[in-house]
């Protein structure tokens, strides 16, 4: 088995799975229908590429775990997601912020591995690619309107961008892993998309009249697997069923 | 032995269970069938990610050929090249629209925020005068528009490139 490539798998994977999960918990509590159904099939998206990533982790691993097993049974400790990801809703400009944040990242990222030397990340990152186009049109618009709203939306979207920019760091991440993927022109650096993403946020954030917090203090973890108290709860809720009623299907 | 030719024939009896008015191949998931003495592997795309209708269309299709006698069927998924709305056939666009779904349209560059959404005809009374409501609409290849003649809420196909 290729340990940095089901390391890396794991990365990818986990941050879809933990966001798409985030966006689910909105089905039914949508501010209005429209996003209510927006989120939801952003969610779908979401899981729909972690399935592809894990199915494809489980055949880099080779161990006989499918992707279900990979997704419902792992501990904690083994999920590579980003803390961003994992942060609560609270409302929905800390939602939308946050998408964004995540957004603006992971378009440049599938624009990138699309040239990876391994065949199947170039294929799900060409499919997801064309999601997430759409992911981030609509989560810019959003940081846009509420920033550049009334003085309660803009007040709400200045504590979002404040409350979760120091999970930001983490998106560019890497160690060893990514140096001997690197290595194998398998992933791509994150330096310049680090710089396309300080650009779009950049673009977007000014235009939405928020400022850009200059705290330095940032917050990693999640990478190497120590995450928030909330990826728990998470965790709790997705693998209720594997845990109750092991091996169940329907 | 069968011939491909008449597999694709075959193939135009399964729809796609969200729109049942489109055939699998109408809608372009289909890419590939060959066969081989009495077994048939064809080749699927997905339209979204998540589409929750892909395993449906892959025992659709099994089930179809099942009954035209072909038991040794091997369906497989691959991801690229990655669809896109072009794949959707010109009978498809015609039988979309008499269906009630604007089909897909030339949309501006996704990268360009607040930009007008694209004009969508109404399926309904052909006004041009419609307007969006939601890019994101009942399943994840719709949008949501509204008509501002005749007053109907209408799907739209949404451009995927
Ligand atoms: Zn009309």
């Amino acid at each position: 088995m290729n340990k940095n490539l089901f390391e890396y798998l794991l990365r990818l994977g986990d941050d879809s799975l933990i966001i798409g999960h985030r966006l689910s918990e909105w089905c039914g509590h949508g501010p209005i229908l429209e996003e209510d159904i927006a989120m939801t099939n952003m969610a779908l998206d979401f899981i729909g590429q972690a399935t592809t990533i894990f199915e494809y982790a489980a055949k880099v691993e080779n161990t006989g775990r499918d992707a279900d097993a990979l997704a419902f049974l792992r501990y904690e400790r083994e999920y590579r997601n980003v803390l961003l990801v994992e942060q609560p809703n609270e409302d929905f400009a800390v939602t939308m912020v946050r998408q964004f944040l995540f957004d603006a990242f992971r378009k440049p990222l599938y624009e990138a591995l699309q040239n990876s030397s391994d065949t199947q990340i170039a294929a799900i990152a060409e499919k997801s690619l064309k999601e997430t186009k759409y992911h981030l049109k609509h989560s810019s618009e959003w940081v846009i309107r509420l920033g550049d709203g009334t003085e309660e939306s803009h007040e709400k979207a200045q504590y979002a961008v404040d409350t979760l920019w120091r999970y930001t760091d983490e998106l560019f991440f890497e160690n060893e892993v990514d140096a001997a993927l690197q290595a194998e022109n398998v992933i791509p650096s994150l330096i310049p998309i680090r710089e396309e993403w300080q650009k779009t946020v950049t673009d977007v954030l000014t235009e939405a009249t928020l400022s850009i917090p200059q705290n330095g203090w940032k917050q990693q973890g999640g990478r190497t697997g120590l995450h928030s108290e909330h990826l728990g709860y998470i965790l709790a809720e997705l693998q209720y069923m594997q845990r109750a009623y092991p091996g169940m299907k329907w | 032995m069968v011939s491909e030719l008449q597999i694709w024939q075959w193939l135009e009896e399964v729809s796609d269970p969200e729109i049942p008015v489109l055939t699998v191949v109408d809608l372009g998931v289909v890419r590939s069938v060959k066969t081989n003495g009495d077994q048939v592997k064809i080749v699927i795309t997905p339209t979204y990610s998540g589409c929750p209708a892909m395993q449906v269309i892959e025992e659709d299709i099994k089930q179809v050929l099942k009954f035209k006698g072909i038991d040794q069927v091997e369906v497989e998924l691959v991801l690229s090249p990655a669809w896109t709305t072009d794949w959707i056939s010109e009978k498809g666009r015609i039988k979309l629209k008499e269906y009630g779904i604007a089909p897909p349209a030339d949309e501006v560059d996704k990268s360009v925020l607040f930009a007008d959404p694209p004009v969508i005809e109404c399926p309904l009374c052909h006004s041009t005068d419609t307007r969006m409501i939601s890019q994101f609409g009942s399943t994840a290849c719709k949008a949501h528009y509204q008509c501002n003649s005749c007053l109907e809420p209408f799907d739209y196909f949404k451009c995927l490139k």
